[in-house]
C-alpha cells in the first residue's frame, strides 16, 4: 500500500468542486458527512463542534460550525466566505470551495466556480426550484464549470418519491437547456440520512444512477482540459548568469492550454517571431512533452526578445491579440461600482495592462436573466456585459474556449483591491 | 504520460511552483519563512526546483524564538548551506533584550514573535512573505486566500480579502503593505508526507519515532528537554513519540507512535482521527478563535 501512496505516479486525480446553497438547503450537513465518511473529518473538529453546539443549547450537532470558520461567521450562523475543505478516497482527491448561496455573495460563488470542475447545486426537495437554484446554474454555466451536478435534498422529508423528484429533475433541465451545461447529473439524495450520497439508498429502489460519491470519483475530467491550441503564457524568465549556466536562457510557466513537444515550431506573441523548443525543462530532468498544468520551462532554440506577459502559441493556432475587449463582468467591489469610461488596471494570464470602460451594454438580472440595456455601471455583484479599450493588446482567446486564456481580474489602482471578474466573450 | 493525466501531487506541486515564480516575478522584495519544520523544508524544496537551474531569487528568514529543538536549528542551517540562499534571522530573544517586546509570564513566545517578524519586514521592505502555511490545518486558515493581503500594521482583515479567481493573484501593494503568500494552501498533511516520500527529502529526526522522555501535560506528552522543565509532581516516563508538528520545543506536544520511517508515517497520518495541531499544538487550544485572533495581529 506504501508503494502506491509515496509514488508519484499515483492515479490519483484531484477534482476541484464548488457548492452552492444556503445552509437551509443542508449543505453544511452534506459537506460534514462527505467529510465524515470520508474520514477527512477528524475526532477533535468533531468534539469542538459538538461541544460548541451544546454549550448554545442546539438541538442537533451544527456541521455549519465546521466550515464557518470565521468568528462573525459563527456569531451570526452565516457563511460569508468561500472556504476550502480537503477529502480524498481511494480513487481521488478533492478539493471543495465552499461558497455561500446568497445574493449578496454572488461575487464568492463566482471564485469558487472559476477554478472548479464541477458545481454541486443543492435543492430542497420540498421546496423545489427556486430563484436561488437558478442563479447557481446560470453563474456556473457562465464561468464554463464543465460538469454540473443538482442534489435534490431532503427526499427523507417528501417520502422518497419518485414524482417529486422528476417533477424538480425535468424543470431544471428545462432551464438548463437555456444555459450552456456540457454535463448534467441530477441526484435524489438525503444529506441527513446519508441517501445516494456515500452508497446507494435502499429507499430508491427508482433512481438507478450514482450514489454523489460515486459520481464525483467517476466524472470524466480529463478531457475538460484543452490539449488543442497550445498557450504558454511565460511567466518569469530563467537566467542563472552562473557558472556552468552562462548562456542559459527559459521561459518559465505553466502550460494554458495545448501540448508542446520538444521541435514544435512555436510564435512568440506578440512580436510574432517563430523558433522551435529546443527543450522542456523540469528540475526533474527534461521532458518529452508538456501539458496543462505542468509547470515547465522551455528553451528555444533561436535567441529571442521574449519576456514575462508574453506568449508562445504554434504559427497555425494563434491566440488573439487584441486591444478591444468585449466581456461579461462581474462587479465585486463595495465600495465603488464599475463606470463608463473607468479606468482600471487588469490582470490577464501572467501580463499586466491598463484599460478604460468604453461601453457598458446591458446588465444582467442573474435571477430573470433580463438584460437591462439602459445600465451605465455596475454594482457589487452585478454582471453585465462591457466593451474595454487596453493599453497593450491581450493576447487571449474566448473563455468559452480557453478558460486561462479567457478570463481576467479588473484591479482598482487606487488601493490595489480586486474589484472584478471578467471573461471574454 | 500518454493520456496527460498526472497525480494530484504531481498537480499540487505544479501550482506550488507557479507560486513561487509569480511573486518573484512581480513583487520586489520577497522573502521565504524557513525554521526548518516539514512545511518549510517541502517549500525550500519547491522554491528550488522552481528556478533551477538557477538559484533562489530570495532570501529566507526565520523567526526565531529561541526555544527551538536545537537538532531542528541545527538541519535549519545544514539546509541553508547546501542551497546557497541567504538566511536572516530575526531574534526574539534579541527584541526581548532590546525591550521591544516582553515575554509573557507564562513564558511562551509564540504569541511575541509577530511584532518580531513585522518588525524584520519592515527593516527589509520586505513585500512578499511566503508562509507554509495550510487551509486543512485550521478553520480560520480555510478562509485565507493564496495572496492574502495585509496592511501597513501586518493585519488580516478576514472580512475584507480579495476576490481570487483563477490562477489570477493579485500581489499588488503599496509601500509598507504586505502579501503573505501560502503556496501549499491547498496541501494536506497527508500530501506533505507524500510529497517529502516522494521526492526522497531528508527531515530532522525530531518528525521520526524515538523512545524519549516525556511528561503528560492536560494529556499531552511533552518531551523533557532545556525548555520542559519537569514540574513537581510531574511523572517523568519513557515513551515512543515523534513529532507531527515542530513548533517551540516548549509548547509542542509528542505524539505516541511507532512509525520510524516515512512510510510508516504516511500509514499513520492516513489512518489518524486527530488533527495534527489539535494533537501536537499547545498554543491553538486557548480559544475557538485562537488562530483567527493572532492572523488578524499579522502571525503567520
Amino acid at each position: 500500500m506504501t508503494d502506491t501512496l509515496t509514488s508519484r505516479e499515483d492515479t490519483h486525480e484531484l477534482l476541484r468542486f464548488a457548492t452552492a446553497g444556503s445552509v437551509d438547503d443542508g449543505k453544511s450537513t452534506l459537506i460534514g458527512r462527505l467529510l465524515y465518511d470520508s474520514k477527512a473529518l477528524f475526532d477533535d473538529q468533531w468534539d469542538a463542534v459538538e461541544a460548541v453546539s451544546a454549550g448554545r443549547g442546539d438541538e442537533y450537532t451544527d456541521l455549519a460550525l465546521l466550515t464557518d470558520g470565521l468568528r462573525s461567521e459563527r456569531e451570526q450562523g452565516i457563511t460569508i466566505d468561500v472556504a476550502y475543505r480537503y477529502f480524498s478516497t481511494p480513487e481521488r482527491k478533492f478539493i471543495i470551495a465552499d461558497t455561500p448561496g446568497h445574493i449578496q455573495y454572488t461575487r464568492n460563488m463566482v471564485t469558487g466556480a472559476s477554478t472548479a470542475d464541477l458545481a454541486l447545486i443543492l435543492v430542497d426537495a420540498r421546496k423545489g426550484l427556486v430563484e436561488q437554484s437558478r442563479r447557481h446554474a446560470f453563474l456556473c454555466s457562465l464561468l464554463r464549470v464543465p460538469h454540473m451536478v443538482l442534489c435534490v435534498n431532503k427526499m427523507d422529508l417528501v417520502d422518497y418519491d419518485e414524482v417529486v423528484f422528476k417533477r424538480i429533475e425535468n424543470e431544471f433541465k428545462a432551464f438548463a437547456t437555456k444555459l450552456e451545461v456540457p454535463d448534467l447529473t441530477v441526484v435524489p439524495i438525503s444529506a441527513l440520512k446519508g441517501d445516494n450520497v456515500v452508497n446507494r439508498s435502499e429507499h430508491m429502489p427508482w433512481y438507478q444512477g450514482p450514489s454523489l460519491l460515486h459520481h464525483l470519483e467517476k466524472v470524466h475530467i480529463a478531457s475538460d482540459r484543452n490539449l488543442v491550441d497550445v498557450r504558454f503564457p511565460v511567466q518569469h524568465v530563467i537566467r542563472p548568469h552562473s557558472g556552468d549556466h552562462h548562456d542559459y536562457r527559459g521561459y518559465a510557466g505553466q502550460v494554458a492550454s495545448g501540448v508542446m513537444k520538444p521541435g514544435d515550431e512555436v510564435m512568440v506573441l506578440p512580436s510574432g517571431f517563430t523558433s522551435k523548443i529546443a527543450s522542456i525543462e523540469t528540475a526533474d530532468g527534461p521532458l518529452e512533452e508538456a501539458f496543462p498544468p505542468l509547470s515547465v520551462t522551455v528553451r528555444l532554440e533561436d535567441e529571442l526578445d521574449v519576456s514575462r506577459g508574453d506568449m508562445l502559441c504554434r504559427p497555425g493556432n494563434q491566440a488573439r491579440v487584441s486591444q478591444d475587449i468585449e466581456a461579461m463582468v462581474c462587479w465585486m467591489d463595495e465600495a465603488r461600482p464599475l463606470r463608463l469610461r473607468g479606468k482600471y488596471a487588469l490582470k490577464h494570464t501572467t501580463a499586466d495592462v491598463r484599460a478604460i470602460v468604453k461601453d457598458v451594454q446591458y446588465q444582467l438580472d442573474v435571477n430573470t436573466l433580463h438584460r437591462d440595456e439602459t445600465a451605465t455601471e455596475l454594482g457589487l455583484n452585478e454582471i453585465g456585459r462591457i466593451t474595454l479599450r487596453t493599453t497593450k493588446p491581450l493576447l487571449c482567446d474566448d473563455y468559452r474556449r480557453n478558460r486561462a486564456t479567457g478570463g481576467f481580474i479588473i484591479i482598482d489602482e487606487s488601493d490595489n483591491r480586486t474589484v472584478g471578474a471578467g471573461i471574454i466573450v | 504520460m500518454s493520456d496527460y493525466r498526472i497525480s494530484h501531487i504531481a498537480a499540487l506541486e505544479a501550482e506550488a511552483i507557479f507560486i513561487f515564480r509569480e511573486v518573484a516575478a512581480t513583487c520586489q522584495r520577497p522573502v521565504m519563512l524557513f525554521s526548518g519544520g516539514k512545511d518549510s523544508i517541502v517549500m525550500l524544496h519547491l522554491a528550488q526546483k522552481a528556478f533551477a537551474p538557477a538559484p533562489i531569487p530570495f532570501p529566507v528568514m526565520h523567526v526565531d524564538t529561541g526555544q527551538n529543538f536545537a537538532e531542528v536549528i541545527d538541519y535549519r542551517d545544514r539546509r541553508v548551506a547546501e542551497t546557497g540562499v541567504q538566511l536572516i534571522v530575526a531574534s526574539v530573544q534579541d527584541a526581548i533584550d532590546r525591550g521591544m517586546v516582553t515575554e509573557p509570564p507564562d513564558g511562551t513566545r509564540n504569541r511575541i514573535q509577530t511584532p518580531v517578524l513585522l518588525e524584520a519586514a519592515e527593516k527589509y521592505q520586505f513585500d512578499a512573505l511566503f508562509g507554509g502555511a495550510r487551509r486543512d490545518e485550521e478553520k480560520a486558515r480555510a478562509k485565507e486566500r493564496v495572496f492574502s493581503f495585509r496592511d501597513d500594521f501586518g493585519q488580516w482583515d478576514p472580512k475584507n480579502q480579495r476576490p481570487e479567481l483563477w490562477n489570477l493573484y493579485n500581489g499588488r501593494v503599496h509601500p509598507g503593505e504586505q502579501i503573505r503568500v501560502f503556496p501549499l494552501s491547498n496541501w494536506t498533511e497527508l500530501d506533505v508526507w507524500r510529497y517529502i516520500g516522494s521526492e526522497s527529502i531528508p527531515l530532522p529526526e525530531v518528525y521520526f519515532a524515538a523512545e524519549r522522555e516525556v511528561v503528560d501535560r492536560g494529556g499531552m506528552l511533552y518531551a523533557v528537554n532545556e525548555f520542559i522543565k519537569v514540574r513537581e509532581g510531574e511523572r517523568v516516563f519513557k515513551e515512543t513519540v515523534r513529532y507531527r508538528t515542530v513548533g517551540d520545543a516548549n509548547l509542542t506536544a509528542g505524539v505516541r507512535s511507532e512509525a520510524s520511517t516515512i512510510d510508516e508515517i504516511i500509514a499513520e497520518v492516513a489512518a489518524t482521527r486527530i488533527t495534527e495541531r489539535g494533537a501536537t499544538r499547545g498554543d491553538d487550544k486557548t480559544s475557538e478563535a485562537a488562530m483567527e485572533d493572532r492572523k488578524r495581529e499579522g502571525y503567520f
